[in-house]
């Protein structure tokens, strides 16, 4: 009986020890990220490690005020709620029709969607490409929010089924029986109560368009156009130098992805897991 | 059916469901249909896209004896690996935080964070605790252990592998989340029955919990190995550039590349041919799914 009690008090504290090992490597790269960004670069090249004993805003300033990073943020931001806006309105109106409307071929439709959803995006770049430039959008905005929106309709489209499919038939054909047109069952009934899916939709969307960076890379070249992780990798190039300034950007490019985690993890967790699950 | 049947008077307002799914089938028409058709035309031209020569399989000829695709496609190979890795790896944490841990919750934040987070930003903070006088290097040499200290980065065979662990350290959180999910729905009967018929810890483990998740274990084997094929461009560009020279290219690299040289048809072909690889792995993992949802 002791033995065994002994046994499980090991056992339970080499768990935890691994635990936490693979939490600090897990939380490495970020501590090393944000404590760089704090440190001058003499400092960095002289000890790049541990605390930054003489902490400094210089390169976060610089990067907000003698950068184009800001302009970045701000194209980042518009891209990300434009498509992300336009590709959950088509697809709760497509999965509101595929699962409740069952018009013909609602079960291809949808796994169509789900086969689209692993579709390398590299494999449709140079069509894309092409199609950019003769339509003159290359190197404006338009074109990664037109395209970001149609390669995110997939998932919306299997998300919003798989929640669709959760809501009792009989509600809404009580509804309709009453005489309400389908917009109306959408607007009353369905939208109130996908309040939840959606924003767990539209986070998980809003994380792949911030994160992009072949197409913007491609199809955004000029300075004053780019997303923020293009031009990251523009600075990369430019400061070799100058690792806390290149962080300090990488910083301020994690943080509000950090922030909405921590003030919404179940979201993430469970958007960005439904490919998976049931 | 059964509804239609039931209320004949659907049949006649059947119209709306196509209209509402117009926007979304338009959409992915464009985003999809469009340049999958495009694709497989533009692998058979050369030239530029204003003046196209049409070269039939010359593209395809010319990537494959290429040394640099090879390496490029060999490469992806190489980053199978890191799939058994990353998924041991998931699956020994989520055991044990199965376990009903205390803190349990926290440590599944944690380690789920860094698949959230923009892996361009990641990956040059990779490339800095990497380089032949980064973080890593000087620490080993700190601490006496200068012989390990490569060059992770400009070393030929090394480069590869760098990329690999990279890509283990972001998704490795996917794996332990999705992993610890599939663990909490079984039901607890069968486990308590083990444990009364005195399974020890590691018997419960590999006997019985493993063996239920079998069926998601093989989805995200499926997931992962799409994705090494076919996502790791942005760790490959931030981290290497594929560089030196080609040593640690991959498939999207090389289209990548090619495109920027001009070599339109050339980054078509090799498309087309990574499309052909996704579309066996989508199809297999269309059927892995019926199989894992039938259970």
């Amino acid at each position: 009986m002791r033995s065994t009690a002994r046994h499980s008090i090991v056992r339970l504290l080499s768990q935890h020890a691994f635990l936490i090992i693979v939490c600090l490597a897990a939380l490495y790269p970020l501590w090393f990220i944000a404590s760089t960004a704090l440190r001058s670069n003499a400092a960095y090249q002289l000890n790049p490690t541990g605390f930054p004993s003489h902490p400094t805003l210089t390169s976060l300033r610089n990067m907000l005020f003698h950068e184009p990073l800001p302009r970045w943020m701000w194209n980042s931001f518009l891209v990300t709620v434009s498509s992300v806006a336009v590709s959950t309105f088509f697809a709760l109106l497509a999965a509101y029709a595929a699962v409740f409307g069952r018009f013909r071929g609602h079960s291809f439709f949808i796994s169509t969607s789900v086969a689209l959803m692993v579709v390398p995006p590299v494999t449709l770049l140079v069509p894309m490409f092409v199609f950019m430039v003769n339509t003159g959008m290359v190197n404006h905005l338009q074109s990664v929010i037109v395209f970001y929106t149609g390669l995110l309709v997939p998932f919306a489209i299997f998300f919003m089924t798989g929640f669709f499919r959760t809501i009792p038939q009989e509600l809404i054909e009580a509804a309709s029986s009453e005489g309400a047109g389908p917009f109306t069952v959408f607007r009353r009934i369905v939208l109130p109560l996908s309040g939840a899916a959606s924003f767990t939709l539209i986070v998980v969307q809003a994380i792949w368009v911030w994160n992009e960076l072949l197409i913007a890379l491609v199809f955004l070249q000029n300075e004053s156009a780019r997303t923020l992780m293009a031009g990251l990798t523009q600075f990369q190039g430019r400061y070799v130098t100058n690792e806390p300034l290149v962080l300090a950007g990488a910083l301020l490019s994690i943080l509000p992805v950090v922030v909405l985690y921590l003030s919404g993890q179940r979201f993430f967790v469970r958007g960005l897991t439904a490919g998976i699950g049931k | 059916m059964a509804t239609s049947a039931r209320r004949p008077h659907r049949r006649r307002r059947a119209l709306w469901p196509y209209l509402y799914a117009l926007p979304a089938l338009g959409a992915m028409a464009f985003a999809f249909g469009f340049p999958l058709v495009q694709v497989v035309r533009d692998s058979f031209y050369a030239g530029n896209f204003s003046s196209p020569i049409w070269v039939g399989l010359d593209n395809y000829r010319g990537v494959l004896s290429d040394p640099a695709f090879r390496q490029s496609i060999f490469n992806n190979m190489k980053l199978l690996l890191a799939v058994p890795i990353m998924l041991a790896l998931g699956l020994a944490i989520a055991l044990v935080l199965n376990d009903r841990i205390r803190g349990g919750r926290h440590y599944q934040s944690v380690v789920f964070l860094p698949y959230v987070l923009p892996a361009t930003a990641i990956g040059i903070a990779f490339s800095f605790l990497l380089q032949e006088n980064g973080v890593l290097n000087r620490s080993l040499r700190k601490a006496h252990l200068g012989g390990l200290a490569y060059d992770w980065l400009g070393n030929s065979h090394l480069a590869i592998v760098s990329v690999g662990g990279l890509v283990i350290w972001q998704q490795l959180g996917f794996a332990v989340v999705v992993f610890t999910a599939a663990l909490l729905a079984l039901p607890p009967e069968t486990a308590e029955a083990a444990r009364i018929d005195g399974a020890g810890w590691w018997q419960l483990q590999l006997r019985v919990l493993v063996p239920q998740i079998r069926p998601i274990i093989e989805l995200l084997t499926v997931i992962q190995v799409i994705t090494v094929i076919s996502w790791v461009f942005n760790y490959v560009y931030v981290l290497t550039a594929g560089g030196p020279g080609f040593s640690s290219s991959v498939m999207e690299l090389y289209i990548w590349r090619s495109f920027s040289s001009g070599a339109d048809g050339t980054a078509a072909s090799v498309a087309v041919m990574l499309l052909g690889m996704a579309s066996v792995l989508i199809g297999l993992s269309l059927w892995v799914r019926r199989q894992a949802v039938a259970t």
